[in-house]
C-alpha cells in the first residue's frame, strides 16, 4: 500500500511517499527531517484529527456552544461524532473545559466545552 | 366563493408612476388598491436608476414627456416637504468640448426655454469651471440648469406609498396579475374587472391603471387593451466611494447623442458618486447582470468629464432596465379598447422627474373619462418623518436616544444606522433585507453588510416572527440561509 | 448625555483591545474598553477551530478559549467595560480626547480621556471590492459572515458551495461547511500558490477531496434570486470552453478575498493612514499621527496569529503608560522598506528602547535572508528557510546596537532599511 502526503509539521510542506504492507512495517520517504517521518507514519497508520464544532444550548445569551475533542480522534469516528453532537441540546450553566461527551464511541477521546455560558 | 374585495380603482405596479398615481387619487373619496408583484414596492425599474431630477431641456416641447418633466420638476420641493425623501436641487451641467458640441448645447438651451425651464443658462468655459471646479479643463462651455437635482429613487417611492397607505390605499405586495375576467353576466351593463394573481388571490376593480413598467405590454394584453411592445434597455452604473475625489457639486452630463442622454457623473444625495448609465438593448426583461465589457466605456466617458474619476474608488456596480417604447415618448392615455383602463407605459427617463405630474395627468384623464372625484377632507399630505441617526447632530442624537433607546443601538457601523430606523422600516412593511437596506441604508456602506447582516436578521426575526429560513434578500426564492444545523443532513 | 472620564479608552474588546487594556490597568491607569458586540472577545468568538495560543500559552487553543483567557485577565483589574456600545466619533479638546459612544443601555456617553487605543480590528473585502460581474442574487457571503451564521447562529448557509480565496479563512470554512453537511465544490485561488498554511490545505481540502483551482478566478455570477452558479476561468483568459473556463452550479458563494483594517473613525479624527497596510502610521510608541491616539492589532495591520496581536497590544499598552506619565520617547529613526518587503510596522525605531518589528514579504521563496541596515552597515541578518506574503515575519532590535553602528558609520541622517534577499523567486 502506498500513499502520497504533504507533511504539515512545518511550512515547507515536504511531499511524502508512505509505503507499508503491515502497520509495523511503514517506510516514509521525501522528508527533509525526522518530524516528517513521524507525521507520515502516523498519518498512514492511524490518521486522526482534532474536531471542533458547536452544540445547541438553551440560553438567551448564546444559542450554540463551541466544543472540541480533547485530543485528535480517528478519522473514522468523525461522521458519527458530528451526528451525535448535532442532536444534543444542552442546558446552561456550562464551564469552559467541561466534559460534554465522555470517551466517545470508546475512542478514548472526550468532547469538551470551549466557552463558559452562565445562564 | 370567498368575499372578494371591491375597489373603485386598482393600480397595477408600485413603482414611481403607480405610487404617485395611487397617492394622488387617495386625496379623493375612492377605494384604491395598489398591486405590486414583488415582495416590496420600488423593486422594479424604480429601484435601479440614476435618481436624476431632470432640467427640462433634453426633449422637444411636442412630446408628452417633456411637458410632464417640467411640471413634475417644479412639484418636487412641496413633495419633499411632505414626504421627507432625500432630495437636492444641485443643478445640472451639460459640458461641451467643441464648437460642434456647443451647437448642440445651443439647441438644448432653446428647447429648455421653449419648455419653460426656469433659470437655464448658456455658459462659457470660465462660468462652467466656476460652477464645477472638477470639470475637465478642456470643457469650453455648456449649459447650466439650476432646476435639475438628485433624489434617492427608492426612498421617494417608499414615501409615496407610505403616504398613499396612510390615506387609505390598500397595498397588495406579492400580487402578480396573471388573469383578468369581468364580473357578472356578459351583456349585463357596466361590469367590473376581476384581477387574479398567480397564487390564487383575487380582487375586483372598476378603474384600472396599468403602471406595470417592464410588463405593461403583458398587462395591457390581459385586459384586451392596446398591443404594444416594451423593449428593455439595460443601464449599468458604478458607485464610487464617499471619499472619492471625483465627487462633484452638480450633475454632469455630456452632450447627448440621438440615442441617449449619455453617461453621467452624479453626486448622490448621500455623498457617493455614481457614474453611468450605459444603454444596451436586451431581450430579457429580467436581465440585470453587470458585465466587464462596459467598464472601460463607462470610465473613459466619466473621466473625460471629471478627470478625478478613478476605478480604485468603486464600491459596487448594478444594472437597471428601462421600459422603452418604439417612439420613445410616454404612453399615458385612456385605452380605446378596454373601458376604464388607463395606460401609463413607456415611463423611462424622465419618468422619475415627471412622476408627480403624471399623477395629475392621470387623475385628469380619469375625470374626463367619467370618474367622479370628491375630495376627502381627511386627506393628509404629510407623512411622519423618521429621523435618521446618521443625519443628526450630536445634540439631536442625544435627544433621540433619550426618547427611544433603540436609537442608541447602532446596527450598521458603516452608515451609522440605528435599530430605531430598522424597526421603522420593518413596521412599514419592508421585511426583506433589500427593503430594509433601501429604507435605512444599512448594508450599503463599505463593508456591504458584512457586519450588520446578522444584526438585521435578528431584528427582523424579533419583529416579524419569521423563521430564519423564510427571510429573503428580496422575496421569491432569494432565501438567506437554508436551515438549522441538524444531524439528519450531515452524513 | 452621560459622561465618563478615564486615563485611557480602548476602542474594541477583542484580543488586542483586551491585552492593551489589561497592560495599562496593571500599570495603574484607569481604563475603559468599548465593544460594539454584546460579549467581549471580538472575532475569536466565532473562530471555534483551534490553532490559537501556541506562542502565547504554549497550548493549542480554540478561538473562544483564547478569548476567555483575555477576558479572565481583566478579573483582578479594574477595567470598566461597555458592551453593546459603538463609538461614532472622536474629537480633541484642549489636550484631552473626547469619544462619543452609543448603546441601548447607556444611551449616549461622552468619554473624556488622555489617551485612546484604537483596536477595532478589520473588515472583509467583499464582492463590490473585487467587482465580479453578473447578477446580484442572495447566497453570496464573505467567509467571515458565513462563519458567524454557522458558528454563532447555528445555521447552514447553503448546500452546494464554492469558495473564492485559499487563505486560511476560506480553507477553514471549506471544512466547516463540509462538517455541517454542505458540499464544497471547489476553492478558487487567483494566485499560482495557495494563500493559507499547508496544514489547512491538508486538513480542510485534501481530507474532503475538495478541488483547489490555482490561477483561476470567478468571472461571472448567475442566478436571479438565489445564486445558481458561477463561471470559473484561468487567470488572464476571458472565458469560453476553449480557454479552460468552466461553470460550477452552486447555491452558495463564500468570498475569502482579503481583510482591510477598519479605520473609518480613525480617518475622520485626522489619523494618517499607511497606504500599504491600510492602518495608521505609527511611531516606535505605536502612537499615530495624532498625539495621544495609539493603535495596535488588526486595525494597525492584519496579523496572521492572534498571539502576535496580543503581544503587540501589550507593548502598545506599555507605551501608553509612558506617554501618560510624561516619559519622553527620545530620538526615533525612520524605518524604510527595502527589497521584497511590503511593509514594516512600526514606522520608527526608538534609540532608547527595545524594538520589535513586524513585516511582510512581497514574494514567495526559500532560503531568504532578512537584512536590516542602518546607514550603510548591517545591524541584523537572519536566514529564513521559507517566506511567503501570508506569513508575517518579526525581528527584535535593541537600540544600542543600532546607535553604535551608526556612530561607527559616521552618518547623522539615516534610515533603518529592512529588506529580504531572495536567491530564487518562486512567484511574485
Amino acid at each position: 500500500m502506498k500513499k502520497e502526503l504533504i507533511c504539515i509539521s512545518c511550512p515547507i510542506g515536504c511531499g511524502l511517499l508512505v509505503e507499508w504492507d503491515t502497520p509495523e512495517n511503514i517506510s516514509v520517504s521525501g522528508n527533509r527531517c525526522p518530524r516528517g517521518e513521524i507525521y507520515g507514519s502516523e498519518e498512514a497508520r492511524a490518521p486522526s484529527r482534532m474536531v471542533t464544532a458547536t452544540v445547541a444550548i438553551e440560553s438567551d445569551k448564546l444559542s450554540r456552544l463551541p466544543v472540541k475533542t480533547d485530543k485528535p480522534i480517528g478519522k473514522e469516528h468523525i461522521p458519527s461524532l458530528l451526528q451525535e453532537l448535532y442532536s444534543l441540546k444542552l442546558l446552561p450553566p456550562v464551564g469552559c473545559g467541561d466534559i460534554i461527551l465522555d470517551d466517545f464511541a470508546e475512542s478514548g477521546v472526550s468532547i469538551l466545552a470551549t466557552r463558559t455560558i452562565e445562564a | 366563493m370567498s368575499m372578494m374585495k371591491n375597489y373603485d380603482v386598482v393600480v397595477i405596479g408600485a413603482g414611481v408612476s403607480g405610487a404617485a398615481v395611487a397617492r394622488r387619487l387617495s386625496a379623493y373619496r375612492l377605494s384604491i388598491a395598489l398591486l405590486e408583484k414583488e415582495i416590496d414596492v420600488s423593486f422594479g425599474v424604480s429601484k435601479a436608476n440614476s435618481g436624476v431630477i431632470h432640467g427640462g431641456f433634453h426633449h422637444s416641447p411636442d412630446l408628452l414627456k417633456s411637458r410632464l418633466e417640467i411640471q413634475g420638476n417644479l412639484m418636487y420641493d412641496k413633495l419633499q416637504r411632505e414626504l421627507h425623501f432625500p432630495f437636492r436641487r444641485c443643478g445640472i451641467l451639460v459640458a461641451a468640448f467643441s464648437t460642434e458640441e456647443m451647437r448642440i448645447v445651443q439647441e438644448l438651451y432653446n428647447r429648455g426655454l421653449a419648455n419653460g425651464a426656469i433659470g437655464i443658462e448658456l455658459c462659457n468655459g470660465d462660468r462652467m469651471h466656476m460652477l464645477e471646479p472638477k470639470l475637465n479643463s478642456d470643457v469650453m462651455g455648456g449649459l447650466f440648469a439650476p432646476g435639475g437635482g438628485i433624489v434617492e429613487p427608492y426612498r421617494l417611492v417608499f414615501s409615496l406609498v407610505e403616504s398613499a397607505v396612510l390615506n387609505g390605499v390598500d397595498l397588495h405586495t406579492n400580487f402578480n396579475v396573471t388573469r383578468v375576467d369581468k364580473s357578472g353576466k356578459s351583456g349585463s351593463g357596466d361590469r367590473e374587472y376581476v384581477l387574479h394573481s398567480s397564487d390564487g388571490q383575487s380582487i375586483r376593480g372598476r378603474w384600472v391603471i396599468n403602471a406595470a413598467g417592464l410588463f405593461a405590454d403583458r398587462i395591457s394584453g390581459l385586459f384586451g387593451a392596446e398591443e404594444f411592445r416594451i423593449h428593455p434597455r439595460k443601464g449599468e452604473e458604478f458607485l464610487l466611494d464617499r471619499e472619492a475625489s471625483a465627487h462633484t457639486s452638480r450633475v454632469i452630463f455630456p452632450v447627448p447623442n440621438p440615442v441617449s442622454k449619455g453617461m453621467l457623473v452624479i453626486p448622490t444625495v448621500e455623498g457617493t458618486t455614481m457614474i453611468g448609465p450605459t444603454a444596451l438593448e436586451t431581450d430579457d426583461k429580467e436581465d440585470l447582470a453587470t458585465s466587464s465589457e462596459n467598464f472601460e466605456k463607462v470610465f473613459y466617458s466619466a473621466r473625460r468629464l471629471i478627470p478625478a474619476v478613478s476605478e480604485r474608488d468603486i464600491i459596487t456596480s448594478f444594472a437597471g432596465l428601462r421600459p422603452s417604447l418604439e417612439d420613445g415618448d410616454f404612453y399615458i392615455a385612456r385605452s380605446e379598447m378596454a373601458v376604464r383602463f388607463i395606460q401609463v407605459a413607456g415611463i423611462q427617463s424622465p419618468g422619475l422627474t415627471a412622476a408627480p405630474a403624471i399623477a395629475e395627468y392621470v387623475k385628469d384623464l380619469m375625470k374626463q373619462g367619467g370618474l367622479s372625484l370628491t375630495e376627502d377632507p381627511d386627506y393628509q399630505g404629510e407623512i411622519p418623518a423618521v429621523p435618521r441617526f446618521r443625519s443628526m447632530s450630536l445634540h439631536e442624537q442625544d435627544a433621540a436616544v433619550e426618547t427611544d433607546p433603540a436609537y442608541g443601538n447602532i446596527l450598521c457601523r458603516c452608515e451609522n444606522v440605528s435599530e430605531a430606523e430598522v424597526v421603522a422600516a420593518i413596521r412599514r412593511g419592508h421585511t426583506s433585507l433589500d427593503g430594509i437596506k433601501f429604507y435605512t441604508r444599512a448594508g450599503m456602506g463599505r463593508c456591504q453588510g458584512g457586519f450588520c447582516s446578522y444584526k438585521i436578521l435578528q431584528i427582523l426575526r424579533r419583529e416579524t416572527g419569521l423563521p430564519w429560513e423564510k427571510i429573503t434578500k428580496r422575496g421569491g426564492n432569494s432565501w438567506i440561509v437554508r436551515e438549522r444545523i441538524s444531524p439528519a443532513k450531515t452524513s | 448625555m452621560k459622561h465618563a472620564e478615564f486615563d485611557a479608552v480602548v476602542i474594541g474588546g477583542g484580543a488586542s483591545g483586551l491585552s492593551a487594556a489589561a497592560e495599562m490597568s496593571r500599570r495603574g491607569a484607569s481604563v475603559a474598553v468599548v465593544e460594539r458586540e454584546e460579549s467581549l472577545g471580538g472575532i475569536l468568538n466565532q473562530c471555534i477551530h483551534n490553532g490559537f495560543g501556541l506562542h502565547q500559552y504554549n497550548e493549542e487553543l480554540t478561538g473562544p478559549e483564547y478569548a476567555e483567557r483575555c477576558v479572565t485577565a481583566l478579573d483582578k483589574l479594574s477595567v470598566t467595560v461597555f458592551t453593546g456600545m459603538t463609538v461614532t466619533q472622536m474629537e480633541q479638546e484642549e489636550g484631552t480626547h473626547l469619544l462619543y459612544g452609543f448603546s441601548r443601555e447607556s444611551g449616549m456617553l461622552r468619554f473624556r480621556c488622555r489617551a485612546i487605543v484604537l483596536a477595532m480590528g478589520c473588515r472583509e473585502r467583499n464582492r463590490g471590492n473585487i467587482g465580479t460581474p453578473g447578477t446580484r442574487p442572495s447566497g453570496i457571503f464573505t467567509a467571515g459572515l458565513a462563519q458567524r451564521l454557522v458558528n454563532i447562529d447555528g445555521m447552514v448557509p447553503g448546500r452546494e458551495c464554492v469558495i473564492v480565496g485559499s487563505g486560511d479563512i476560506g480553507l477553514i470554512m471549506a471544512r466547516r461547511m463540509t462538517w455541517i453537511g454542505a458540499r464544497v465544490l471547489g476553492v478558487i485561488e487567483i494566485q499560482p500558490y495557495p494563500a493559507g498554511i499547508t496544514r489547512n490545505i491538508v486538513q480542510c481540502l485534501r481530507d474532503f477531496d475538495i478541488p483547489l483551482y490555482l490561477s483561476h478566478s470567478v468571472t461571472r455570477i448567475y442566478g436571479k434570486n438565489r445564486i445558481s452558479g458561477v463561471d470559473v476561468a484561468p487567470v488572464g483568459k476571458a472565458g469560453g470552453e476553449a480557454s479552460g473556463a468552466f461553470h460550477i452550479p452552486c447555491d452558495t458563494l463564500l468570498l475569502s478575498v482579503g481583510l482591510v483594517p477598519e479605520n473609518e473613525i480613525s480617518r475622520k479624527a485626522g489619523v494618517r493612514l499607511h497606504p500599504e497596510t491600510g492602518g495608521p502610521v505609527v511611531d516606535a510608541r505605536y502612537m499615530t499621527s495624532v498625539p495621544g491616539i495609539f493603535a495596535c492589532g488588526n486595525v494597525l495591520h492584519v496579523h496572521d496569529l492572534v498571539d502576535y496581536a496580543s503581544e503587540e497590544a501589550r507593548r502598545c499598552g506599555e507605551s501608553v503608560l509612558d506617554f501618560l506619565s510624561g516619559v519622553s520617547i527620545g530620538e526615533q529613526i525612520r524605518v524604510r522598506t527595502g527589497r521584497n518587503v511590503k511593509y514594516v510596522v512600526p514606522g520608527r525605531l526608538s534609540v532608547t528602547g527595545k524594538n520589535r518589528f513586524y513585516l511582510r514579504s512581497m514574494v514567495t521563496g526559500t532560503g531568504a535572508l532578512l537584512s536590516v541596515r542602518l546607514g550603510g552597515s548591517e545591524v541584523l541578518s537572519r536566514k529564513l528557510p521559507y517566506v511567503q506574503p501570508s506569513e508575517m515575519i518579526s525581528f527584535d532590535l535593541a537600540a544600542e546596537e543600532a546607535i553604535s553602528s551608526r556612530l561607527a558609520s559616521g552618518e547623522e541622517e539615516t534610515d533603518l532599511e529592512v529588506s529580504l534577499e531572495i536567491p530564487k523567486k518562486e512567484g511574485t
